[in-house]
């Protein structure tokens, strides 16, 4: 192994110089300088900061990109162009999220804020470039304890606090769980690299798991199942999502759901490749595929019946965001690599879809007088480009063409039938999912139906900022372009994977 | 131009809609006008060609292949291989012209809407370019993604602008052709990778049958979900409150087009990919074809309300559809096609009778609260004689072709099955007659003018009713005349389907 320096390191890091840099300029902007202006003033002024900043990490990025793959102190490091086209998507996902939260009242820490929101992202992309079972958990806390943080940011309103200590008590369970597991997974293996950790584990394939590696294993995905909200692990998801300021549910429900789905691949399909046992109908076999096929099951039954009986539009796109994690776990399951491709491909598809679904909430809502359902009473003729754009984004996540979720959604079922395509071994999983996608149909019609059908008693226009309405627009574009022309991304990820 | 035009020039007229004001009201039924009518001419000038081809091909003998091929590229890579695929035939070329003359037509009938023009307009054509690609796509992906498209603006079209009952007609609707697909969903993956994962091109895949055990269990999985929306019994209980809800365009596309995407994809998605499957299931289908027939027209005949009539006449006819299917011989199938454009165009005539002419008018659908139309508005009452006329299979009428051959093919696969089906004629006469009888003849309820019957609570002294606008008239009299054309010289349109489906046939065995 050749010594690394720290100036190497630093070059891989770059991107992330960049934003803790950025964190640290706007605190300082925001304290010195614009702390008296108004506050409309002083958040587009500290956004506008932290905005730059994202696009500045972005060079760097984009540098690095193309060369062959390098691994720096033993894994903590990974980079690669997979990780790196991630650590871009993380990047767009924060910048919109902090473009929605230029134009909703965050309070007063308008500084803290925007440089907790980077620390977050900083974490996440942390999180997708570590190959190494320590680096991981620390990344996931910084990435989660910034999440913490930012739900609480509506200082005056219980519901935010409540969100909050929900949030963090399971978030710290869930790190306990984690780390039991991982340490288990130190202690039979004896590294703490995922690449070595699959040569171990290789070593022991055939014989009988031994019963201290099963635990690690369950006890890792329980922890992971926390983080990325399936059912049962998804109790603080609903309430979080609810309580939190909605740009903060943005991020939540995109920018740690990427970073946690990209990890969460990485450990199963590189870390523990030999133990995926068998959720074939009929022929079940202990490992991480049979958890994974049932915790996804639940989560879609779960999720989308849940979802049904919601009036609240964030609580129902929390609910319905834990059936989608049940759908990508599907995709998991399949356990080859156009099941990675899939995974990759619907994260990214859904990622944008929530970001833009919940960037309109946020828009709307705050002008509206709230979240209910019957505050978007009407909507449509309120707000007819938002409203467009809301329906675009709701329609992707129910899964119809042609708009990127229900490619996604297909890529995913066909990667889970495409595994034992002889005796359609995972076909349970998949017509589960498909029926469960056209239960979820009513609930987004629903929504859909205050909206668009609907009168409600205000009609007065509603007028957003151009730049939001930019931003939105170009996300619904993205979602649009990625069902009707997904061949490029798809071509993509595929030749990413195959260096991986 | 190509006929994938037909799609492309939708879409355009949507895109220029959704740009318009909202206000320019006139402007926006315009462009749909010209949209509409620019599709149908696309579509017309290329049916006449391909007529011409076929007919110079079959006079040296059975057609070959059948094809003509629009553009077939690869739009989804491997491993999934799926191709932008579209050809017309004459199978579909039909419908193509059928979903053109509806959509002018229905625009037509649409003039009057003054409720948000711009979104009703925007749906409206969206649907259509949905249906346009679903009867040209020639790639199951690429089919059920034209099939999905079509389904949501429908239920926008019916929850804002229909009558009631609509939010519930409208989730009953969707959910019902949603669960339909899904039931597609899983057969098309499950042949998919049966096949050996390497095509969706239906085309393709129809030279390497499968399995027969394969065949057996997927086939029913394809052509029930497509069967829901053909309303097939049980199936079909979203039709009636569905076409109810419906504002008049959108009752005239659901049961004029959209109901025959159902069994467009009975044939080509189920029928086409799986002859044995075909095979094992076709006294099943045929059955329950017929036992819909009867049971359909039976309901229509005791229903209380002029457009319940109509939707469960519908259901009738369809059936009526998928019996010619189930026959399997050229005569019986030839009948099927050309039954589906047949109905096509009379569902449309009847519900714009129903939804238009009367029930905008008068604001009542009751048989009860209705009649002695015909003095007040003599043109409805001789729209919907025409339309009842051959909807009862009136020989002249595009309706005796279709269904006269039905019942042959159907004779010739079982008599009895023939004989039960044959029921429905009477009573298809009796119902039809019966609303005639109550809407347009009997009583003066409506007609007014002052004196009352002796109907102490009767509505005796209505306003008089608006007289039958010209955009009315112009689209009834086209319909009517399509129905007249083809039921005096049927073989412009049936040259080309016995063609088709010979070949069809002549590949199956």
């Amino acid at each position: 192994m050749t010594p690394v320096t720290y100036l190497d390191v630093l070059k891989a890091l770059s991107a992330e110089v960049v934003l803790t840099v950025t964190a640290i300029t706007t605190l300082t902007l925001d304290l010195a300088f614009v702390r008296r202006t108004e506050m409309s003033v002083r958040r587009r002024t500290i956004g506008a900061t932290a905005a730059v900043g994202l696009l500045a990490s972005i060079i760097p990025l984009w540098q690095q990109f193309g060369h062959p793959r390098a691994v720096l102190l033993g894994g903590t490091l990974a980079v690669d162009d997979l990780s790196i086209f991630f650590k871009i998507v993380i990047v767009a996902l924060a910048l919109v999220t902090v473009l929605i939260s230029m134009d909703y009242d965050v309070g007063r820490h308008v500084g803290e804020y925007f440089t907790v929101l980077l620390f977050g992202a900083i974490g996440m992309m942390l999180l997708i470039g570590a190959e190494e079972l320590l680096t991981i958990f620390v990344a996931l806390e910084l990435t989660s304890i910034s999440l913490y943080i930012l739900t609480a940011f509506h200082k005056g309103e219980l519901r935010s606090q409540e969100a909050a200590v929900k949030y963090f008590m399971f978030g710290a369970i869930s790190s306990a769980f984690l780390l039991f597991g991982l340490s288990y997974v130190f202690g039979v293996t004896g590294t703490t690299s995922l690449l070595a950790i699959r040569e171990a584990v290789k070593g022991a394939a055939g014989a009988e798991m031994s019963p201290l590696l099963a635990t690690g294993l369950l006890f890792t995905i329980i922890g992971f199942g926390f983080k990325v909200a399936v059912v049962p692990f998804h109790l603080w998801a609903p309430d979080a999502y609810e309580g939190a300021p909605t740009p903060v549910t943005a991020y939540i429900a995109t920018g740690s759901k990427v970073a946690s789905f990209f990890v969460l691949l990485k450990v199963l399909f590189i870390g523990f490749a030999g133990l995926e046992g068998s959720a074939f109908w009929g022929h079940f076999a202990s490992g991480w595929t049979m958890l994974l096929a049932v915790t996804g099951a639940l989560s879609m039954i779960l999720g989308n019946c849940a979802a049904i009986v919601q009036r609240n539009v964030k609580r129902l796109l929390a609910y319905s965001s834990i059936a989608h994690a049940g759908y990508i776990f599907i995709g998991l399951v399949a356990a080859t690599k156009m099941g990675a491709t899939s995974v990759l491909f619907y994260i990214i598809v859904y990622a944008l879809t929530n970001l833009g679904a919940f960037g309109v909430v946020a828009a709307l809502s705050s002008r509206a007088g709230g979240d209910e359902m019957q505050n978007f009473d009407g909507m449509a003729r309120r707000a007819p480009f938002l409203s467009l754009l809301m329906m675009i984004f709701v329609l992707s996540l129910a899964g119809i063409p042609p708009l990127g979720g229900f490619f996604g959604k297909f890529y995913l079922f066909a990667a889970a039938v495409q595994r034992d395509a002889q005796q359609f071994g995972l076909l349970w999983l998949v017509i589960l999912g498909i029926v469960m996608s056209a239960v979820s149909l009513y609930y987004y019609l629903i929504l859909l139906k205050h909206i668009y059908v609907l009168d409600g008693s205000n009609q007065s226009r509603i007028v957003t900022p151009t730049y939001l309405n930019v931003a939105l627009g170009l996300v619904a574009l993205a979602v649009v372009m990625l069902g009707v022309y997904p061949k490029p991304l798809l071509e993509l990820l595929n030749s990413l994977i195959a260096t991986l | 131009m190509q006929v994938d035009w037909t799609i492309y020039l939708t879409l355009l007229g949507v895109g220029v809609i959704l740009l318009l004001p909202r206000g320019s009201k006139d402007l926006i039924r315009w462009v749909a006008l010209v949209t509409g009518v620019g599709a149908l001419v696309v579509a017309l000038q290329n049916y006449f060609n391909y007529n011409a081809w076929v007919n110079a091909q079959i006079a040296h003998g059975p057609l070959r292949d059948g094809f003509w091929q629009v553009v077939n590229v690869s739009w989804i890579p491997a491993p999934l291989s799926v191709q932008y695929h579209l050809a017309v035939d004459g199978i579909n070329f039909p419908l193509i012209v059928l979903n053109g003359f509806v959509c002018v037509t229905g625009i037509l009938f649409s003039w009057n809407i003054e409720n948000r023009v711009k979104e009703f307009f925007a749906f409206f054509l969206t649907l259509i370019a949905g249906v346009y690609g679903v009867f040209m796509a020639m790639d199951l992906f690429l089919l059920f993604v034209f099939y999905e498209l079509a389904i949501i603006p429908k239920y926008f079209i019916i929850a804002i602008w229909g009558s009631t009952r609509k939010e519930y007609g409208a989730m009953k609707l969707v959910l019902y052709s949603f669960v339909g697909s899904a039931l597609v969903f899983i057969g098309i993956l499950a042949m998919f990778f049966s096949a050996g994962g390497q095509t969706f091109d239906i085309l393709e895949l129809a030279k390497h049958p499968l399995a027969r055990d394969v065949q057996i269990w997927v086939f029913p999985l394809i052509f029930v979900g497509f069967a829901v929306l053909a309303g097939m019994w049980p199936l079909h209980t979203w039709a009636p409150t569905g076409h109810v809800a419906a504002p008049t365009a959108a009752s005239m596309l659901l049961a004029g087009v959209v109901m025959k995407l159902g069994s467009y994809g009975c044939f080509r998605g189920a029928m086409l990919l799986f002859p044995q499957g075909l095979e094992y299931w076709k006294w099943w289908i045929a059955w329950i074809a017929v036992i819909g027939i009867v049971y359909g027209a039976a309901v229509a005949l005791v229903q209380k309300d002029f457009k319940f009539i109509i939707g469960y006449s519908s259901v009738s006819h369809m059936g009526f559809v998928l019996l010619g299917l189930a026959t399997l011989n050229l005569i019986g199938m030839s009948g099927a096609i050309l039954q589906m454009f047949s109905h096509g165009i009379v569902a449309s005539l009847l519900f714009a009778v129903v939804g238009r002419m009367v029930y905008d008018r008068t604001h009542t659908r009751q048989l009860d609260e209705l009649g002695g139309l015909a003095k007040v508005i003599p043109f409805a009452c001789v729209t919907f004689v025409i339309a009842g006329a051959a909807s009862m299979g009136l020989p002249g009428f595009s309706g005796f072709v279709a269904e006269y051959q039905i019942l042959v093919g159907a004779f010739k696969m079982n008599p009895v099955l023939a004989l039960t089906a044959g029921l429905s004629i009477p009573l298809t006469v009796a119902y039809i007659l019966n609303a005639n009888d109550k809407v347009f003849m009997e009583r003066d309820q409506i007609a007014g003018g002052g004196h009352d019957h002796g109907h102490g609570d009767g509505p005796g002294s209505h306003p008089p009713l608006p007289p039958i606008s010209l955009p009315e008239r112009v689209a009834a009299v086209i319909l009517m005349a399509l129905l007249v054309i083809v039921g005096v010289y049927p073989s412009i349109m049936l040259n080309m389907i016995k063609a088709n489906v010979d070949v069809f046939l002549r590949g199956a065995q």
